[in-house]
């Protein structure tokens, strides 16, 4: 039984399991995310040294390179990528990668966006669940 | 909002157009999709960014669509790839590594694209125009084409970007349309003095910092009392897109779109205004150094690619100087922009001072740095703002004054003379 149950909106469909990493600051997967090992690696970013690999990753949108796609793509060839993610808004990167992943691999990567308060009540190291309904399921 | 597609889309989703053109369109429709956009517009220009070499997935997507047979449908630019193609032997570049980034060259290569290999496309005779629709990939491309050149592209991603060009649309969203173009946050430059606001590092460290507190806004600034030249103002867009995910700013009275403040915000009053002052920028000038110590081994200039006219102006900076043997000192830049200068005679006294010119590449993009070369310095803030994290060095940051002298020096120095004002 959740503790807490949002919900969201479904940019790519799937479901994902997973334990959160929350970062309430914009990240760019270039520079920012080691797609052989998962670590974020932006030393200015607040996630700077966590490992993303297979997590529900919280960030509220993508910063900077145009190439955080393809590096996204990468995890997710690598299996080094989130398990879904989640963010405050559509965003463009990380769905490309999902559906460029999908169109090459079959393997969709799940993205749910909550509102800004919502997104708020998310804390690193929830047991979270993302439903095919858009549903995010946290257990704490 | 429902995706309505014209009956040419429709063709090139069934393939009647090719399978390559299928697959770029199935991937533009259900981007259309996820963004919200009614319908797709025409474009007239791209500029791709995939052609930079990630990994075998970047790979695989590119020879995938090369072995359908893509062509692109508007004129296109190529941005900077894995590799100086003809030198990179000169370099650390693993040759494995080399030889994949070579195969994503030849597979964008084969799709009729135009080889520029530059992330600085504006500096090419393939800039666009005022108004003109395109999609742009690589951040500092985009939020010039936007900003200082009044075309209209969104902030495309890799793999986008190529499937805009195959097809020649995009959704209609974001900064295509007119009304997303408003400006939305005022930054207010208070008692600036003009001699910084001249000197070259002051706007990479204004864009940083506005990029940081702007992220995908479109920040506008007010009180620029000096006007910015051309690659001054990529260096400040270079910055905003990489702290931040700024695609277009406005500053009053400088960039097209901004006559005035009525007009960069479409007639709306913007309701608070951030001010910047000495101590602002300060701050993120220390924020663009990470490194304690003075310790300097190589000098990195030309991120984005270095211009004509900054070749120009560095040439009788260097005049009878010599670098420190122990430190090196690096220009990234275009093959076009490299022959123009060369021809210039631009050239003579860089390599007479003993720097090394590399094309088609940017050291980000491509793992040809020696492991003895641990401490870097740079005038550009996007390479400052990168460098930690892509290439796990230590890195400094200075005006181009500050570099040249540190090379001959052999550490890093810097003058605080404008700063401390």
């Amino acid at each position: 039984m959740a503790d807490l149950t949002l919900q969201g909106k479904i940019i790519i469909p799937g479901t994902a399991r997973g334990r959160a990493l929350v970062g309430n600051e914009p990240l760019s997967f270039w520079g920012g995310y080691d797609w052989k090992t998962g670590e974020i690696i932006d030393r200015r970013h607040m996630l700077s040294g966590a490992i993303a690999k297979e997590k529900i990753l919280a960030v509220p949108f993508t910063r900077g390179s145009s190439t955080t796609t393809a590096v996204l793509l990468e995890a997710i060839r690598a299996k080094t990528a989130p398990a879904g993610i989640i963010t405050t808004d559509t965003d463009f990167f990380f769905a490309l990668a999902s559906v460029v992943a999908e169109e090459l691999y079959t393997s969709p990567l799940p993205l749910v966006s909550l509102s800004v308060d919502d997104f708020a009540k998310l804390e690193t190291d929830d047991e979270i669940q993302i439903t095919n309904t858009g549903k995010v399921l946290i257990t704490r | 909002m429902t995706l309505t597609l014209s009956s040419k889309d429709h063709e090139m989703l069934r393939g009647e157009f090719g399978p390559a053109t299928k697959m770029a369109m199935s991937i533009v429709a259900r981007m259309a999709e996820v963004s919200g956009a009614g319908e797709l517009l025409h474009i007239s220009g791209a500029h791709i960014d995939s052609t930079v070499y990630i990994g075998e997935a970047g790979l695989e997507f590119a020879e995938r669509l090369a072995s359908l047979g893509a062509k692109v449908c508007v004129p296109t630019t190529l941005n900077v790839s894995g590799l100086d193609e003809h030198h990179w032997q000169e370099w650390a570049v693993p040759s494995d590594w080399a030889r994949q980034a070579h195969r994503q060259m030849i597979a964008y290569q084969s799709m009729g694209t135009i080889p520029t290999w530059t992330c600085a496309p504006y500096q090419t005779e393939m800039r666009p125009s005022f108004g003109q629709q395109i999609a742009w990939g690589e951040s500092n491309a985009i939020v010039f084409a936007n900003s200082v050149l009044g075309a209209r592209t969104e902030r495309y991603p890799d793999l986008f970007d190529i499937c805009c060009a195959i097809t020649g649309r995009v959704p209609a969203i974001g900064l295509h349309l007119t009304e997303n173009r408003r400006g939305q946050l005022l930054f207010h430059l208070v008692d600036i003095p003009e001699q910084l606001q001249r000197s070259d590092d002051f706007h990479p460290v204004l864009g940083n910092l506005i990029g940081k507190a702007a992220l995908d806004k479109v920040p506008v600034i007010e009180g620029m009392s000096v006007i910015p030249d051309e690659d001054q103002l990529k260096a400040f867009g270079a910055a905003a897109a990489s702290s931040g995910g700024v695609a277009l700013f406005h500053m009053i009275g400088i960039t097209p779109e901004a006559p005035t403040l009525e007009e960069a915000f479409h007639g709306n009053v913007p309701t608070e205004s951030i001010n910047i002052g000495m101590e602002e920028l300060r701050a993120s000038r220390r924020e663009l150094t990470h490194t304690d110590s003075s310790q300097l081994h190589m000098v990195v200039l030309g991120s984005p690619h270095f211009s004509l006219a900054e070749f120009r102006r560095l040439a009788p900076m260097l005049a009878g100087k010599r670098k420190h043997p122990d430190v090196e000192f690096l220009v990234t830049s275009s093959r076009a922009m490299t022959q123009l200068a060369r021809k210039a005679g631009f050239l003579d006294p860089l390599e007479a001072f003993g720097a090394k010119i590399t094309v088609d590449t940017c050291i980000l993009t491509s793992p040809m740095l020696p492991a003895e070369i641990r401490n870097l310095m740079t005038n550009s803030a996007k390479f400052a703002y990168y460098t930690p994290g892509l290439l796990g060095r230590k890195i400094a940051f200075g005006s181009l004054k500050d570099c040249i002298n540190s090379a001959v020096a052999g550490e890093i120095i810097r003058d605080e003379t404008l700063w401390q004002t």
